[in-house]
C-alpha cells in the first residue's frame, strides 16, 4: 500500500476550497484568546505597577529589576545579584527534575510490564493507568493530603503496625510537594513509554541475546536508544507541569515550599498584587519551557532525517 | 533455572504493581472514608451515606450545586464548540493539500499545550482586564473553550489520519455530491475520533482549576475552585463524597472512551 | 467517429513532477482496454483523470464524444473499482452495493432490488447484511464490482482490483472479469503492472513508462512486435543483445550477432548502426553444432513445464532459451557444444 504523500491527492485534497473557512476558528480562538494575551503579558512585564493591582502604562524595567537586581531594603545600596526569586526558579528546577526522574524510574518499568503482557490483560492494565490520568488533578492532590497528614490514615496505620512510634510529620514540607507533584504526573510518564515499547521490534532484544548481549546490556545498548523519543516525550510531560505546578505546592506543602506557581499567583491576588512582576516570572518561566520545547522539537526533526 | 523470555525483566512486574498501588491508594482511602458515619475524618464510625447526603442537602449544599451547574454546563458547551472548531481544523490540515502557513497553523493549534498553564492564566486574566471584560461564566467558557482546541484536535486529527482518502473517493465515484461525501462517509468514520476528542475536553474542562481560578471573577465557583476553597480549610467528608463522585464520573468516562476507541479499529482499506 | 474515451494530449504535472507528457489514445466502446506500466509511469493518473480525482493540467478527456475533463467526479457516467476495493466499513455489503443508486436518486425499493441483482450476479447474495469487513478479500473483491456496475456506468475503471488476492484466485478473477466485461458490454479500463495480467484479459494494451504511451496494440502485436527495448523488456522474458547492424532494407534488418554469425530479422528501427536485438528464449531450439551459431551450456535450471536453458555465445554473450520438459527431451549437460536454432520471429531488432 502506497503511504501517503505517494500515492496521495485523492480525496486528500477534497476540502481545498473551503481551507480557509475550516480554519478560521481555530486562528481566531486560539490567535485572539490565547497568543495575544501572551504577547499583552509580554508588554504588561514593561509596565510601571499601581499600587492596587493593575498597570500604569508607562515603560519600566521595573519587575524585571525587582527579579534580578538587590539594591538593598531602601534602594539607595550598590546592585547585586538578587537570589530570593532565582532561588524559588532554582528550587522549582529541582523538584520538578527530582520528580521527573522518580517517576521514569517507577514509570518505565511498568510501561514496560505492560506493553509485554498478553493483548487481554494488555488492555485491563492499560485502562488501570489511563483511570487516574483522567481523574481531576484537584482531587488526586487532594486526597494525598488526606492520606499523609498528621494524623491521617498512612500515620494511623503505620503507628498501629509498630513502624513508627510518633507520627511522621509529612504534611506542608519539601518531601510532600515532591511526593505530590510525582504523584500528580507519574500517568504522564507511563503512556508515551508504553506507545513505543508496544512499536519495538522484540526480535531485535533476541537478535541481542543472540551475539552474546546479556538482559541489561540489551536494555542499555538496544531498547533504550530505540524507545528513546518516548522516553524523552514522558518526561517533558512530567517536567513542564510540574515546574509551573500550582496544586502540589499549595495543598500539600507550607509557606516554606514556595514554587513559581505559587510566586506567580501571589502577584495577582488583589491587595498585594505586583502585576507587571508577576507577568515578568511569567514570561521567565514561559521562556525557559519554550525553549525546552524548541530544543525537544529540534532533536525530534533531526533523529527523523537519521 | 528456567529460561526467560527476553521481554522478562526481573522486578518489572513489582515495580508495576508499586506503581497502581501508588495511583490507587489515595483515591481509594478517600472513597473508603466517604463512607464513614464519624464526623471525625479520622476514625471509622462504621458504613453510612450520611455525607452524600450533606452534599445534597447540607448548608453548603447551595454553593456546591450552583458550582457543579455551572463546571457541567461549561464543560458541555466548552468540549462541544471545541470539538467542532477542532474538527474542521483537522479536515483543513489533513484533507486541504500542503499550503502556505500550515506548519505555522500546527504550532498554533497546540500553543495551549506548550504554554504552561498558569502563563495561560495570567495572560488570559490580563486580556479581559485590559480589554475590561466582566470576568466570569463567559470568561471562563472561552477560556475553556481556547484551551481544550488541541486536546479535541489530537484524537480527531489521529483517526482521520488513518482513514484512507479513497473512501471519500469512492463517494464522490458513485455520485455523491461533496457535502453528501462528507456526512455520509467521512464523518461517520471519524465519529469516533470526534467522539473520543470530545470527551477529552469534556473531561479537559471539567477538571481546570489554575485558569479558572484566575478568571472566574468574583462570586463566581466551578467545582473545583469550590473545593479548594473548601479544603483550604480542612478537608471536610463531604468533599471525600464529592471527590469520590467525580472520581466515578471519571472512571464511567474512561470507559467509554475505551469502549468507542476498541469498536472503531478498523479504518483503513490495506 | 470517437470511442468511448478519447484522451486528447493529456498532461498532468504535480507541483515539479510530470506525471503525464500530453497523452493520446482512444479507447472503444465495448473494449477491455490495460493501462500497463511499472509504477510511476502514469498509469493510475491517467485513470484517475478519467474518473475527475485529478483534474488535467492541459489536454481534453471525451467521453463519448463529450469533454468531461471539468466535470466532477460525480458527475461522469464512470465508476471504478479501487485497488484495495475501498467498501465503505460503517455500511452492509448491500448498502455499499446500494451507494451509488441512491445518491444518482433512486427510491429505496428499487435501489434495493438492483442491488440485490447485483449481488446475485456475483454470487454473494447471502452476504448482504454482512459488514464488508466480515468478507474474505475475494468476496470483498466482488463486492467492490457489484458496487461500481451497480449504477450501469458507461465505462468501467479498474485500479489494479487482482493486486491484493492470492495467486490461485488471481487467476480465477481474471477469467471472471473478462466473462463480466463480455457478458455487460461495457467498457473496462484496466491498470496494472502485472504483464501476465495485461496479455490474458485485454483486448487491447497501452504500455506506458515515465508519463508516455510507448506502444498500443493487441496483446499479440505487443509481444511478438515490441516497438522498443523497454516494451520488450517488460514483456515477458527476452534476451537483449547490444549488435551491429550492417543494414536495413524494407524493415529487415542484417545483424551481426556477438560471434561474427549474421542473421537477418525485423526491425522496428530504420537506422542502421549500434542497436539492441530481443530474441525470445521460447522461440529458439537446441540444434546438433555445425548448422550454424553456436554456444556452450552453462547451466540447466529446472521449472517443472520447461526447462531454462543458459548458454554463451562463442562470441561471449550469455542467453537463455527455454525448452518444454516433454518426455523425449534430451538434457544436455553444462560444457556441451550446442547449436542454436532462432525460429520465425524471434528476433528483433529494437529502437531505443
Amino acid at each position: 500500500m502506497a503511504g501517503p504523500g505517494t500515492n496521495a491527492p485523492q480525496g486528500e485534497a477534497s476540502f481545498r476550497n473551503i481551507r480557509v473557512q475550516l480554519l478560521l476558528p481555530t486562528w481566531a480562538m486560539i490567535g485572539i484568546f490565547l497568543l495575544l494575551p501572551v504577547l499583552l503579558m509580554a508588554v504588561y512585564s514593561f509596565l510601571t505597577k499601581e499600587m492596587r493591582g493593575g498597570v500604569i502604562w508607562e515603560f519600566s524595567l521595573a519587575a524585571y529589576d525587582q527579579f534580578f537586581v538587590n539594591r538593598g531594603l531602601f534602594g539607595d545600596e550598590p546592585a547585586t545579584l538578587e537570589w530570593t526569586y532565582i532561588a524559588v526558579f532554582w528550587r522549582s528546577i529541582v523538584q520538578a527534575l527530582v520528580a521527573t526522574a522518580l517517576c521514569l524510574a517507577i514509570g518505565f518499568p511498568t510501561a514496560w510490564f505492560i506493553a509485554t503482557r498478553p493483548v487481554a490483560t494488555r488492555g485491563v492494565w492499560l485502562f488501570l493507568i489511563t483511570v487516574p490520568y483522567w481523574v481531576n488533578l484537584l482531587i488526586r492532590t487532594v486526597s494525598l493530603r488526606f492520606l499523609i497528614r498528621e494524623n491521617g490514615p498512612l500515620n494511623e496505620g503505620l503507628l498501629a503496625l509498630g513502624v513508627i512510634s510518633e507520627p511522621l510529620a509529612m504534611i506542608n514540607t519539601n518531601f510532600a510537594v515532591q511526593l505530590g507533584l510525582f504523584y500528580s504526573y507519574l500517568p504522564f510518564m507511563v503512556l508515551p513509554i508504553y506507545a513505543a515499547v508496544e512499536r519495538y521490534n522484540f526480535a531485535l532484544s533476541e537478535a541481542a541475546a543472540d551475539l552474546y548481549a546479556s538482559r541489561w546490556t540489551t536494555l542499555r545498548e538496544i531498547v533504550l536508544p530505540i524507545v528513546k523519543p518516548g522516553i524523552i516525550a514522558g518526561c517533558l510531560l512530567v517536567f513542564v507541569p510540574s515546574l509551573g505546578a500550582f496544586l502540589a505546592p499549595n495543598l500539600l506543602g507550607g509557606a516554606k515550599n514556595f514554587m513559581i506557581g505559587s510566586l506567580i499567583e501571589e502577584q495577582f491576588k488583589k491587595s498585594l498584587g505586583n502585576w507587571p512582576f508577576g507577568a515578568a516570572v511569567s514570561m521567565i518561566l514561559m521562556s525557559l519551557v519554550l525553549i525546552l520545547l524548541l530544543l525537544y522539537a529540534r532533536n525530534a526533526s533531526k533523529s527523523e532525517v537519521r | 533455572m528456567a529460561l526467560r523470555s527476553v521481554r522478562h525483566y526481573p522486578g518489572f512486574a513489582g515495580v508495576a504493581v508499586l506503581c497502581l498501588t501508588i495511583l490507587y491508594v489515595p483515591l481509594i482511602v478517600v472513597m473508603i472514608y466517604s463512607f464513614n458515619a464519624s464526623t471525625s475524618i479520622t476514625n471509622w464510625g462504621g458504613f453510612s451515606l450520611r455525607w452524600y447526603g450533606e452534599v445534597f442537602t447540607g448548608p453548603d449544599a447551595p454553593r456546591f450545586k450552583a458550582a457543579a451547574w455551572n463546571s457541567l454546563t461549561i464543560a458541555v458547551l466548552a468540549s462541544g464548540i471545541s470539538t467542532v472548531i477542532a474538527t474542521a481544523a483537522a479536515l483543513a490540515m489533513l484533507r486541504a493539500g500542503a499550503f502556505r502557513g500550515r506548519s505555522l497553523t500546527f504550532a498554533l493549534i497546540n500553543l495551549p499545550l506548550m504554554v504552561p498553564e498558569i502563563v495561560i492564566a495570567v495572560s488570559t486574566l490580563i486580556f479581559f482586564t485590559m480589554i475590561s471584560f466582566q470576568t466570569g461564566y463567559l470568561t471562563i467558557l472561552i477560556a475553556h473553550i481556547t484551551f481544550c482546541i488541541p486536546f479535541a484536535y489530537l484524537p480527531i486529527a489521529a483517526r482521520l489520519q488513518g482513514i484512507d482518502g479513497s473512501y471519500e473517493a469512492a463517494a464522490r465515484d458513485l455520485y455523491a455530491t461533496r457535502a453528501q461525501a462528507f456526512f455520509l462517509v467521512l464523518l461517520p468514520l471519524m465519529a469516533p475520533g470526534v467522539i473520543s476528542g470530545a470527551l477529552l475536553a469534556f473531561i479537559i474542562s471539567l477538571d481546570d482549576f489554575i485558569i479558572t481560578n484566575f478568571v472566574k471573577g468574583a462570586g463566581m465557583e466551578t467545582l473545583p475552585t469550590a473545593i479548594y476553597g473548601s479544603v483550604k480549610q480542612g478537608i471536610k467528608p463531604g468533599i471525600m463524597a464529592i471527590s469520590t463522585m467525580m472520581l466515578a464520573v471519571s472512571i464511567l468516562f474512561v470507559t467509554l472512551s475505551y469502549l468507542i476507541n476498541r469498536k472503531g479499529r478498523p479504518v483503513t482499506s490495506g | 467517429m470517437s470511442g468511448a474515451v478519447d484522451i486528447r494530449g493529456v498532461a498532468k504535472v504535480f507541483g515539479t513532477f510530470t506525471a503525464l507528457q500530453r497523452v493520446s489514445l482512444s479507447i472503444e466502446d465495448n473494449e477491455f482496454f490495460t493501462l500497463l506500466g511499472p509504477s510511476g509511469c502514469g498509469k493510475t493518473t491517467l485513470l484517475r483523470l478519467i474518473a475527475g480525482f485529478e483534474t488535467v493540467t492541459e489536454g481534453e478527456i471525451l467521453l463519448f464524444g463529450q469533454n468531461i475533463a471539468n466535470l466532477e467526479p460525480n458527475q461522469r457516467p464512470v465508476n471504478t473499482v479501487f485497488q484495495q476495493y475501498a467498501l465503505f466499513p460503517h455500511m452492509s455489503v448491500l448498502e455499499n452495493v446500494a451507494f451509488g443508486l441512491k445518491m444518482k436518486g433512486m427510491d429505496a425499493p428499487s435501489r434495493t432490488k438492483r442491488a440485490g441483482e447485483m449481488l446475485e450476479m456475483v454470487h454473494l447474495s447471502d452476504f448482504a447484511n454482512r459488514a464488508p469487513a466480515q468478507l474474505s478479500g475475494g468476496q470483498q473483491q466482488r463486492v467492490a464490482l457489484a458496487r461500481a456496475l451497480a449504477p450501469q456506468p458507461k465505462v468501467l475503471l479498474l485500479d489494479e482490483p487482482l493486486s491484493a488476492l492470492d495467486l490461485k484466485l488471481r487467476q480465477a478473477m481474471r477469467l471472471e472479469l473478462k466473462q463480466l466485461q463480455q457478458d455487460t458490454g461495457i467498457t473496462f479500463i484496466f491498470v496494472t503492472h502485472d504483464q501476465e495480467e495485461a496479455l490474458t484479459m485485454s483486448n487491447r494494451i497501452a504500455v506506458m513508462r515515465a508519463g508516455q504511451v510507448q506502444q498500443i496494440g493487441t496483446p499479440r502485436e505487443i509481444y511478438e512486435a515490441p516497438v522498443n527495448r523497454f516494451v520488450a523488456d517488460f514483456i515477458g522474458e527476452t534476451n537483449l543483445l547490444e549488435v551491429d547492424v550492417a543494414a536495413i532494407v524494407d524493415g529487415q534488418a542484417q545483424v551481426v550477432l556477438p560471434g561474427g554469425f549474421q542473421i537477418t530479422c525485423p526491425s522496428a528501427t530504420a537506422e542502421a548502426g549500434r542497436h539492441h536485438l530481443s530474441i525470445r528464449p521460447e522461440r529458439m531450439t537446441l540444434v546438433p553444432v555445425g548448422s550454424g551459431l553456436e554456444a556452450t551450456v552453462q547451466n540447466i535450471v529446472y521449472l517443472g513445464t520447461d526447462l531454462q536453458v543458459m548458454v554463451r555465445l562463442d562470441g561471449g554473450a550469455d542467453m537463455q532459451l527455454r525448452i518444454q520438459n516433454a518426455a523425449r527431451v534430451q538434457v544436455p549437460a553444462p560444457g556441451t557444444r550446442v547449436g542454436l536454432h532462432l525460429e520465425e520471429g524471434a528476433a528483433r531488432l529494437l529502437a531505443d
